[in-house]
């Protein structure tokens, strides 16, 4: 299987690898995915007042696609909105790094993450703005 | 060639058990026989004939050597896949009006496992044991699962993905006992340890050219003749191969099939202590870098060349794809749109995330000390990278018990 320049990439040289202090009322956290099925992905977001991205940070357990999504969106969503950050969808991840569709999985998965973030983000604050929380688009697990 | 050679579009091959290279010797024996000494080995006319059926002779008695069999007993087949369909098939077809009980294994190669499947779609019962957590079969589960229906029993010498050696001379004194036929797919055992089709009471046994260094596409297959077993063929035509294997005889395959054997047989026991050696540097190298790695299957009922490892916390084919200067193989399936790791792991009770960590190493006649020190070096700073990146790695390091967690599967 031949991947992406990209995919290689973000494999070989993950941007935002790390963690945050999960308690941290201005950090949100989302760890999505399960040891048992070969991914699991940890993706944390730092929000300034203003609503706005600062930072984002990432771990990941799985293959290389799914190394390459987390790390391709610690990179998209900083800058953006809270809102505009869960507006990323996985179809974009997925094409940005050309994944195989034996692959789409991984980029599913990351949406997740960026979405059970989100989530854990406005629960700490007290927004419990869900539509924002939609369930992935994809069903192809 | 010196170890830092190796690159991604030059890897290290570490993958012995899906293939080997054929070998320059075996090369060399078949080369007259492709424009040379091209004949039928089934013409009985002329001299391009009959040099051609000497030749495929002398490889029948060098396959037969190897395994302690005559010539009489060996038949040639396309491969290993080939002789275990028609062992398993034919002598059920023969047989199946009678007894049509079939005992397997559930870490079989799949090509056992679907033959017997087929057959249970045409009302044999078939019985798949469990094995041990070391991969090795209970014997008192395979005594308590004879009946007086038990036509066959098939468990294979070595499994491909664990190389784990099932007791081969205790199924076969079971069966023998029994009065049940016994089947072994040798694929993986032949040249790798000592066989013996008579001290082991084996019925049937299936070897693979390319598995021992000789060519891709010729395999052969052992049929015992006292006590007779009968089969009904698979192939019609013919009626080579004592009518059980109809089809002309692909004479350089069959050649360098058996010179395959011959050198294998010369050179098991030095090779073994060699790769013995080398399985013991590597096992040993990769526990001394990289903390929490487990080995699956048995370490001393195992062929040397073979090492299965779980890299907890880090997933096989992300790790595969960090060492792509070496050739192996995954444990996991990831590619596989099923997700699902390896049925021969979880057979063992490898939990799954755990098989998902796994990567098989496959050591062989052209692996050098430095091959091993090198994949040492490379596995451990890849999984030391990873383990970085993983948050599951994180999670134990903190003490937290990952099974505590409620994961959403997905």
């Amino acid at each position: 299987m031949a991947y992406s320049k990209e995919l290689i990439d973000h494999y070989e040289n993950p941007r935002n690898v790390g963690s945050m202090e999960d308690d941290a009322g201005d950090v949100g956290t989302g760890l999505v995915g399960a040891p048992a099925c070969g991914d699991v992905m940890k993706l944390q977001i730092k929000v300034n007042p203003e609503g706005i991205i600062e930072d984002a940070k990432f771990k990941t357990f799985g293959c290389g696609s799914a190394i390459a999504s987390s790390s391709l969106v610690t990179e998209w969503v900083k800058g953006k909105t809270v809102d505009e950050a869960g507006e990323i969808k996985n179809t974009d991840i997925a094409e940005e790094l050309a994944l195989p569709p034996v692959k789409i999985h991984c980029s599913v998965l990351a949406e997740d993450a960026i979405k059970a973030a989100i989530d854990d983000y406005k629960g700490k604050t007290g927004q419990t703005d869900t539509d924002a929380v939609g369930e992935s688009q994809d069903a192809a697990e | 060639m010196t170890a830092n050679t190796w690159t991604q579009n030059n890897p290290l091959y570490l993958d012995y058990q899906a293939t080997t290279p054929t070998d320059p010797r075996v090369v060399e024996s078949m080369v007259p026989f492709w424009s040379e000494k091209f004949g039928n080995p089934h013409s009985r006319n002329h001299r391009f004939g009959w040099e051609a059926e000497d030749a495929v002779e002398i490889a029948r008695g060098q396959v037969a050597d190897i395994i302690g069999a005559s010539p009489k007993e060996i038949i040639f087949t396309s491969g290993a896949t080939e002789s275990n369909n028609l062992a398993i098939k034919g002598v059920a077809k023969f047989y199946g009006d009678k007894r049509n009980h079939i005992i397997t294994c559930v870490t079989e190669h799949k090509c056992v496992l679907e033959a017997c499947r087929a057959l249970q779609g045409d009302g044999f019962d078939v019985t798949y044991l469990h094995v041990k957590e070391n991969g090795l079969i209970d014997l008192d589960e395979l005594k308590a699962a004879i009946t007086d229906k038990t036509l066959l029993v098939s468990i294979m010498a070595v499994n491909n993905e664990i190389g784990v050696i099932q007791p081969l001379k205790e199924i076969g004194a079971l069966c023998r006992e029994n009065k049940v036929f016994f089947h072994t797919d040798a694929a993986q055992a032949v040249g790798k340890i000592p066989l013996d089709v008579d001290e082991m009471n084996i019925d049937m046994l299936s070897i693979s050219g390319h598995k021992i260094y000789g060519p891709m596409g010729i395999g052969a297959m052992y049929i015992r003749r006292k006590p007779r077993v009968r089969l009904v063929p698979l192939i019609h035509g013919g009626g080579q191969e004592r009518g059980m294997r109809s089809g002309t005889l692909p004479t350089p395959l069959v050649v360098g099939l058996g010179k395959a054997c011959e050198l294998a047989k010369k050179e098991m026991a030095a090779e073994a202590e060699r790769l013995r050696e080398f399985q013991r540097r590597l096992y040993e190298g990769l526990q001394q870098r990289i903390p929490e790695i487990f080995l699956n299957g048995d370490l001393e009922s195992r062929i040397p060349g073979n090492l299965n490892i779980s890299f907890a916390y880090v997933e096989g084919e992300g790790l595969m794809m960090g060492i792509k200067d070496l050739a192996v193989s995954s444990g996991s399936a990831c590619t596989s749109a099923s997700l699902e790791p390896s049925y021969v792991l979880r057979a063992l009770g490898v939990e799954e995330e755990l098989a998902h960590t796994s990567l098989r190493l496959g050591l062989g006649r052209f692996t050098t000390e430095d091959d091993i020190d090198y994949a040492i070096e490379r596995i451990a700073k890849e999984v030391n990278r990873l383990r970085d990146l993983s948050p599951l790695w994180d999670m134990a390091q903190a003490g937290i018990d990952l099974k505590s967690i409620k994961w959403a599967e997905h």
